[in-house]
């Protein structure tokens, strides 16, 4: 039986949590906004972006969405700001305050 | 039809595991420990058990693995003592709050330092709040009895917790002695099959275990898994009665001991019981009121219970073999305290510090106790934390 994670949420009582806190379904991290814990981003220029995609293995969080094998621009939902992805672009199309290359 | 055999406390624990027949064993050699993943990898490379043994690198490993193990749905044990069991420390933790009935076989030994090999029982009462039910052994029989019962009791449905099946280091472990055995066909058939609902390699289910709680789920989760604590209570009694049905061997929370009429009593855990049970004899054939109560759970801790069987005596001596470094007493001196707080009790109540790193528990030594109890209940005492066997 899946669990419903829309009626887990932080007004529910300690006996309507799953046993261990273990969750029983996939992709539920669409539901919460980890992005939120940064207070830094990376800004894309998509000008720069030679669409090497060299970026997008190496976000810890997937937080750059590609399509027709071309990357947009990032899922702020789900960016936590860590900066990797400055670092893997070659041409300077990401930048993040903070992060020298 | 049962056997008899002359087994180490060692040899008797890896004899019920023969014949648990459990899924995965992580293990790393720790003296007095050592021996059950010796005798249980035999088992392993003659073909006797289908378990994936897995010698690690670490007891840190260990029980990473066994966490591993369990949460992709295999029934998973390891072994350990002392340090080794320090080296778990945050394991532990983490297989309690998934909910991962795994049962560790816990050969007591002191913590270092200084360094010592021998028993007491430091390691695991260090432990006693990790989240894991505790079962101790008086003897290499209880030590083979209770590692039968243990996956019924941390894997049952209300429960879903491990399970530290605690044995004293040397004393049981290495010494021999006699001991009946269930057949294993009769061991196969009480323990049953482990057929988790939710399990990792369940190809219908996706599932994450031990995902992060922020604070506005972090007490509720503690909440909860205090309840498979509390259910545990009465699962163990449960499934003491049905191995009693078995076995004919009734256990329960805590074995009374001389109790019905006792004016002076001793609670005390492990080894040390069979000592205590003679001097306690020998001061009954002298007309002294004494009993014992020997705790055979001691997480959850059955403290309403201890406290009514404590309920007609004039004064407890509560033995502790561990030193809490506190200033003020050990774990068995502050539960049983507890408890007898609550049930309004008026008896004089002195805990004992013993045993430490293996330091000898002899039968006069217990009637000095005892004697010290009389003279608390007819003079009081402003000591209520002492040691027993130590050179002032």
């Amino acid at each position: 039986m899946a669990t419903d994670m829309s009626k887990i949420n932080e007004t529910c009582s300690w006996k309507d949590l799953t046993e261990g806190m273990q969750v029983y379904e996939g992709g539920t991290s669409a539901q919460f906004h980890t992005g939120e814990w940064t207070a830094v981003k990376p800004e894309f220029d998509a000008e720069k972006c030679t669409q090497c995609l060299l970026c997008v293995p190496v976000c810890p969080d997937s937080a750059i969405p590609v399509s027709d094998y071309k990357r947009g621009d990032f899922d702020y939902d789900h960016c936590k700001g860590c900066g990797i992805c400055v670092m893997a672009c070659k041409p300077g199309a990401i930048t993040m305050k903070g992060v020298k290359k | 039809m049962a056997r008899r055999d002359r087994l180490s406390g060692n040899e008797a624990v890896s004899e019920a595991l023969r014949q648990i027949n459990p899924d995965v064993m992580p293990a790393f050699p720790i003296t007095p420990s050592t021996e059950i993943p010796q005798y249980f990898s035999k088992f392993v490379a003659n073909g006797q058990v289908d378990t994936e043994f897995i010698p690690v690198e670490s007891e840190h490993s260990a029980m990473s693995a066994a966490i591993g193990a369990e949460a992709a749905g295999a029934r998973t044990l390891s072994a350990t003592s002392s340090c080794g069991m320090a080296y778990m420390w945050e394991e532990l933790y983490i297989a309690a709050s998934n909910r991962l009935p795994i049962a560790l076989a816990l050969v007591n030994r002191a913590l270092s330092g200084p360094i010592n090999i021998n028993c007491d029982h430091s390691d695991s009462m260090g432990a006693r709040d990790a989240g894991w039910i505790q079962i101790y052994a008086e003897n290499n029989q209880e030590a083979y009895d209770n590692m039968v019962q243990a996956f019924r009791i941390a894997e049952h449905k209300d429960v879903r917790l491990p399970i530290m099946i605690c044995q004293d280091g040397f004393i049981t472990s290495h010494a021999v002695e006699n001991i009946t055995l269930l057949e294993d066909e009769e061991v196969k058939n009480f323990v049953g099959e482990y057929h988790p609902e939710h399990y990792m390699l369940n190809p219908e289910e996706t599932m994450a275990v031990g995902p992060y709680s922020v604070t506005n789920y972090y007490m509720e989760a503690k909440r909860a898994q205090a309840e498979g604590l509390h259910n545990a209570k009465r699962v163990v009694k449960e499934v003491a009665d049905e191995f009693a049905k078995l076995s004919g061997r009734q256990y329960g929370w805590f074995e009374e001991y001389c109790m019905e009429d006792a004016e002076y009593a001793m609670v005390l855990i492990g080894s040390a019981a069979g000592t205590a049970k003679d001097a306690v004899d020998k001061l009954r054939a002298e007309g002294k009121k004494v009993g014992l109560i020997k705790i055979r759970m001691f997480r959850p801790f059955p403290a309403a219970e201890i406290a009514e069987a404590l309920k007609n005596v004039k004064a407890v001596a509560l033995m502790d073999r561990t030193e809490s470094y506190n200033d003020h007493g050990g774990p068995i001196g502050a539960e049983v305290m507890a408890a007898l707080y609550r049930a309004k009790a008026t008896c004089e109540a002195v805990n004992y510090v013993y045993g430490l790193g293996g330091r000898d528990v002899r039968v006069e030594h217990i009637e000095g106790v005892f004697a010290e109890l009389e003279k608390a209940a007819a003079e009081g005492t402003d000591s209520t934390y002492r040691y027993m066997g130590l050179r002032e």
